[in-house]
């Protein structure tokens, strides 16, 4: 590869993280001036400060409370990863609009193969030029720095100086320019030490280093480091592809109120969805549904399906979303003025076809339950699941049909299970009972785990009392020891009453209550 | 035909035509049910028949036992408004989860909502509303034969087919104050049909361990 079909031109947005903050602290109508020191806090301490704020002394990985001390008028806001990506998202298209196939390393930073724009532009001065002019209409000060690998750009963009905000690196010169940067440029936390250790104090001396002696010695991590000190580094990763927008949006003028009708302005809009989902080669498998009723309420809620979504199951989840858990009867409190459905997992079709003999039954079974979930109200419907958990009731999962069943943690070992048979009962609200011994006093369980009496007679609600013909306990279940407010302690019987019924009994806190019925 | 029916008398051709539809009835009543476990069969050697009502009383076990071959087998059941089912008993007789659906307070909805899962789910368990009229009971049980799908209700059913009943129950394993539930005896009742006559009485053994 030569050295011109490798160049690289990268964009960086000084304090990327706060203009997008800005941004959007902009856009929710918040009066602010650019003036005002800002600083965005990730997990207690500062993540990114703006450039007066850095000036007041505010650094990277500061705790809050002494960046304010150092700097009183400080804006603080929590850091949003998401929306950090989401603004720079609009960066990026305005840079495609000039030049295509960007590459966004992260947020604030991105890089583009230099040969094509150089060449289209005049020079590769030219191009940077109309680049920085592109944005400055939306974006303040964009740098950019142009060198034979994504990494040495990169060094240099973070190079550049206001009044200077471009910087070339001649060709073949990159590895030069990179060799007197210290080695923790490398930004490896692993790495960077170690190297430190062994006297490589910049990247020239790493680079200096024979490539195979770096690979045995630091495996594929070093070689990728090697690599970026040596300027040899290439541009990898898919390049960022405009997103075709999948989502529906439906308005409804005016504002409606009942189910059925909303459901049915829904379908046209649903099933182009779906269509255009199928054009594209993907379906969907999950979906962000948001409902805006006239008085501005706003409800969100996202829904996945066991398979994939047909156009008649993104109606039911529209139906489901407005009736929330009340049944047919049930519709939104408020008129409906809007309604917008955006797939927010999609997945190649070609992992979704039907077998070659379809699957009809298990369709039927799908279609039927899913109009029983309209017509009792969604969560009425559901797939049980075995969970974790040291008490029966806490066993049982049920997940409502339609949504996906989550992770269980049932292989755990779970100290303190009972020995098979399963109890073929085991009750949601546990009963209360009454365990007597042979003088009529209260059985129980002493802090060395031994019963003061055995159990003769037991009782449940304001039921006849049963004799009890055999027993056996008591057995420990502790849980959340170490949480003063979750924690539970208990001991488990098996009795057998004088009818030949057997049950699972719990005494917790000195009282007596039926976990399971083994019937 | 005509010329056959000339040469034999009326008799032998009723007699002939009256033994294919009992043979074709008998091989359509095997198809026509549910399989049950091997363990089962002592209660009901036919397994559950497809398009009727049972009734149990006195064991929730007993409705899993029975629902469990068929579930194996791939059948979709489903439970409707029985909220304390084990599921873990469930999955212990092989029942499959994942082809259990499970419907919780229909309140008025009782009946539209077992006649919509009975249409697609080949067994369902359910527990009896409090009021259940014998108009209502006949129109479900038309639709259970339409749908050929059985309902197993735990409790009293005005018009069920069968009715199995526990007579009694008895455990080893549990002394006084030592050991833990392992094996089960129960004594089963079954009365088939409305036919009046002494029900047939079964025992069943259920090992603590290997319950499949």
């Amino acid at each position: 590869m030569s050295a011109s079909s490798s160049r690289v031109i990268v964009v960086w947005v000084p304090d990327w993280p706060i203009v997008a903050a800005r941004q959007n602290l902009q856009a929710t109508d918040l009066d602010l001036t650019d003036e005002l020191p800002m600083a965005l806090i990730d997990r207690g301490t500062v993540f990114a400060c703006s450039s007066l704020a850095r000036a007041a002394g505010v650094r990277r990985g500061l705790a809050v409370r002494e960046a304010q001390l150092r700097c009183p008028e400080l804006l603080v806001a929590p850091y949003d990863a998401q929306a950090d990506s989401r603004a720079f998202e609009h960066f990026v298209t305005l840079i495609e609009e000039l030049v295509p196939g960007v590459r966004i390393l992260r947020p604030g930073l991105c890089a583009i193969r230099a040969r094509g724009p150089a060449r289209f532009y005049g020079g590769e001065q030219q191009a940077a030029a109309t680049i920085r002019q592109a944005l400055s209409e939306s974006l303040a000060s964009a740098r950019v720095g142009i060198a034979d690998s994504p990494f040495g750009a990169e060094q240099a963009a973070l190079r550049t100086q206001e009044s200077a905000p471009v910087r070339i690196i001649d060709p073949g010169t990159t590895r030069g320019f990179l060799a007197p940067l210290p080695i923790s440029t490398l930004d490896d936390a692993a790495l960077v030490p170690v190297l430190r250790r062994l006297g490589l104090h910049t990247l020239g001396d790493f680079a200096g280093l024979d490539r195979t002696a770096v690979g045995v010695r630091f495996a594929e991590a070093g070689l990728r480091a090697h690599a970026r000190a040596s300027a040899t580094d290439r541009l990898s990763g898919a390049e960022h592809a405009p997103e075709a927008d999948l989502g529906a949006d439906v308005a409804f003028e005016p504002a409606l109120d009942r189910v059925d009708q909303i459901a049915f302005g829904v379908r046209a809009a649903a099933e182009s969805m779906i269509e255009q989902l199928a054009h594209a080669g993907l379906v969907c498998t999950a979906l962000l549904i948001t409902v805006t009723s006239e008085s501005g309420d706003r409800s969100e809620r996202s829904w996945s399906h066991p398979h994939h979504f047909s156009a008649a199951d993104v109606v039911d989840r529209v139906r489901w979303q407005l009736q929330g858990s009340g049944g047919a009867a049930a519709g939104p409190s408020a008129p409906v003025e809007r309604i917008e459905i955006s797939p927010s997992r999609v997945d190649a079709s070609t992992n979704h076809e039907a077998g070659l003999w379809g699957t009809s039954l298990d369709e039927r079974v799908h279609h039927a339950l899913a109009r029983l979930s309209s017509l009792l109200g969604h969560g009425a419907v559901s797939t049980p699941s075995l969970g974790g958990g040291r008490f029966l009731a806490e066993r049982r999962v049920l997940v409502p049909w339609g949504d996906e069943s989550p992770q269980t943690q049932r292989d755990l070992p779970w100290p303190g299970s009972i020995p098979p048979p399963a109890p073929a009962t085991v009750f949601s609200a546990p009963r209360r009972a009454e365990v007597r011994g042979a003088l009529g006093e209260p059985v129980d369980v002493d802090a060395r785990g031994t019963t003061n009496t055995a159990p003769v007679w037991m009782a449940f609600d304001q039921a006849p009392p049963l004799t009890i013909s055999a027993w056996a306990g008591p057995w420990p279940v502790q849980q959340r020891w170490w949480d003063s407010d979750k924690r539970r302690s208990a001991a488990r019987f098996q009795m057998i009453d004088s009818t030949g019924m057997a049950w699972l009994l719990i005494l917790e806190d000195h009282t007596w209550a039926a976990e399971a019925r083994y019937d | 035909m005509n010329s056959v029916a000339a040469v034999e008398s009326p008799a032998s051709v009723r007699q002939a035509l009256q033994a294919r539809i009992s043979s074709m009835q008998s091989t359509r009543l095997d198809d026509d049910a549910f399989p049950v476990l091997p363990k089962m069969r002592g209660v009901l050697a036919r397994g559950l028949r497809r398009g009727t009502v049972y009734s149990l009383t006195g064991s929730t076990s007993l409705a899993l036992a029975l629902v469990a071959a068929a579930s194996q087998q791939g059948e979709w059941c489903g439970v409707l408004d029985v909220p304390d089912l084990g599921l873990e008993a469930a999955a212990g007789w092989g029942i499959d989860l994942d082809r259990l659906v499970w419907v919780s307070d229909p309140g008025e909805r009782w009946m539209s909502t077992v006649g919509a899962m009975a249409d697609v789910l080949g067994l369902v368990i359910v527990r009896p509303p409090t009021r259940v009229s014998a108009s209502e009971s006949s129109r479900l049980s038309a639709r259970l034969r339409q749908a050929r799908s059985t309902m197993l209700v735990l409790g009293d059913w005005p018009q069920s087919e069968s009715e199995i009943t526990v007579v009694s129950s008895s455990w080893t394993g549990l002394g006084d104050g030592h050991g833990h539930l392992a094996d089960r005896r129960l004594d089963v009742e079954v009365r088939q049909g409305q036919r009046a006559g002494a029900p047939r009485r079964s025992q069943l053994r259920i090992p603590a361990g290997t319950i499949r």
